[in-house]
């Protein structure tokens, strides 16, 4: 059923008697050409671009849950594509650009709202760089603005400019950038890969993998046997312990990012204002909430749920630039598993056994890459070939001294 | 969280800092033929596990001891908290 203005109206009129389920919910078979592990949203993007843009039959997504119940379902929902080095900004870029047509590629609504970015910043050598990575930015096609204090307090008129620590003294914005419906995304993706032929197995949990000379041939599930010509992994903060059923070591530890949630306000918030120097990021949802986080706790865990500190450090961020907020009431907040990688940057590759794909190490910025990640991987899967802008994303970047570290803080995955 | 110093009592987790995984007092020899390989798995690779996880904590804000904490990555309960000099010397280290 394809969705449309029309359909609603007819709909409305006639009892909304005529919707029918968004996706199937079929059986396993024994054997499927691709199994993808994950039913997020890079699990659920490569299924669909594998199916529509690489014309690959027989695909199954494989979720130990329910479909879109990870980070696609707990995040902050922002798209930018912001970065500086050689290895990201062309995938990043090429990530916001199939988000802008992402609503029509799919048929669904997923409020892709390009309200813009801004990141602030204090201090001269901070301008600098800034300016820096906005010219990176347009070099590769993406938009940047340096924008003065007075033009932000234009958009941001209750914006603290003067705290005596950091004193704002502008921000460079991507006006391209903005919020998207978290898990209209997942749903999406999910809608348009089940009526391209993918089976979508949910409480499906892969327990193991079955080699035979050396090659995946099928996974051991919470259902059964599946048999698969490729397996490909998207699994998130949960990549180590998945990878570790083939004995594979990853370079990745697994954070918990915690994120929060206003009771609802008028509309006050245009855009998305990141204080990278407080920790604190903020934008306001189409309900009103304030949306907003900071950083991870920093330590490993697998519990989606941090600690005081940190809601703490957060919420000082938020009233340094935004007292007003102050009288904001904290509505929710949540945890997610973050796979953080060594260098910041993710893994889009082959493994060194045969028929076996990995995907991960997003650290906390994977909702932004989810159209990207997936058509790559796709790419990745069905061609045997790496696409041309995820081709920096290999495992042997490490070992061969090639890493993208975009903050420039090594091998420390806590401080990504 | 709360961290059971050895020599300093009960301490709130926020006075350190983390480095991670415990493995890192175990730094590989770089005179060994694999010293490249080493150094590489040592630098990058981490077993990462759900459970119970030996880690390495810094008292940043306190008597700036290193210490090799137990902690089950799946409920932040803590079992163990050694200081980092006693396990490396009980692994015949001299400091």
């Amino acid at each position: 059923m394809r969705y449309s203005g029309l359909r609603v109206i007819k709909e409305a009129l006639t009892g909304h008697k005529g919707w029918t389920p968004a996706w199937r919910d079929p059986e396993p078979q024994p054997h499927y050409d691709y199994v993808i592990i994950g039913g997020g949203g890079h699990g659920l993007a490569t299924a669909y671009y594998l199916a529509k843009e690489f014309g690959q039959k027989k695909i199954a997504v494989l979720e130990k849950g329910w479909i879109g119940g990870g980070n696609v379902g707990r995040n902050t929902t922002i798209i930018r594509s912001n970065y500086m080095l050689d290895g990201n900004i062309p995938f990043y870029e090429f990530s916001l650009k199939l988000w802008e047509g992402l609503e029509q590629d799919f048929n669904y609504n997923a409020m892709v709202s390009q309200r813009g970015v801004l990141n602030l910043v204090h201090t001269d050598a901070q301008r600098d760089a800034f300016i820096r990575r906005g010219n990176a930015m347009m070099l590769n096609g993406a938009d940047a603005e340096f924008l003065t204090t007075r033009q932000i307090k234009e958009r941001y008129p209750y914006i603290n400019t003067s705290n005596a620590r950091f004193p704002i003294k502008g921000g460079l914005a991507q006006h391209r950038g903005g919020t998207v419906r978290h898990d209209a995304v997942a749903w999406g993706y999910a809608r348009g890969a089940d009526s391209r032929g993918v089976d979508i197995i949910q409480n499906c949990e892969v327990t193991g993998f079955r080699r035979e000379n050396g090659k995946v041939v099928g996974v051991e599930t919470s259902r059964g046997y599946i048999g698969a010509g490729k397996v490909g992994c998207a699994v998130a903060g949960s990549s180590s312990r998945l990878m570790s059923k083939v004995d594979m070591r990853l370079p990745m530890e697994s954070h918990v990012l915690q994120a929060f949630v206003s009771e609802g306000l008028k509309p006050v918030m245009p855009g998305v204002v990141t204080f990278g120097a407080g920790h604190f990021y903020c934008s306001q949802s189409d309900k009103g909430g304030l949306v907003f986080g900071g950083d991870i706790d920093g330590y490993n865990t697998y519990a989606q749920r941090g600690n005081l500190p940190v809601v703490e450090d957060v919420c000082e961020g938020g009233m340094a630039i935004f007292p007003a907020f102050g009288r904001a009431r904290l509505l929710r907040m949540w945890g997610g598993v973050m796979d953080m990688s060594m260098d910041g940057s993710p893994i889009i590759d082959r493994t060194h056994i045969d028929g076996l794909y990995f995907n991960g190490g997003w650290c906390y910025g994977g909702f932004k890459a989810t159209p990207a990640s997936g058509f790559c991987f796709a790419h990745l899967l069905a061609k045997d070939t790496p696409h041309p802008a995820a081709k920096a994303y290999r495992f042997d970047r490490f070992e061969k001294g090639l890493v993208i570290d975009e903050k420039g803080v090594g091998a420390q995955p806590n401080l990504h | 969280m709360i961290i059971n110093h050895p020599l300093l009592g009960p301490r709130d987790a926020s006075e350190f800092t983390y480095i991670g995984d415990a493995s890192l007092i175990d730094r590989p020899d770089w005179q060994a033929e694999t010293a490249a390989k080493d150094f590489y798995e040592y630098q990058y690779l981490r077993d990462n596990p759900a459970g119970l996880h030996q880690e390495l904590w810094f008292h940043e804000s306190g008597d700036r001891s290193w210490l090799v904490v137990t902690r089950n990555t799946l409920t932040h309960e803590i079992t163990d908290v050694q200081l980092a000099r006693d396990v490396a010397r009980a692994r015949g280290r001299s400091k």
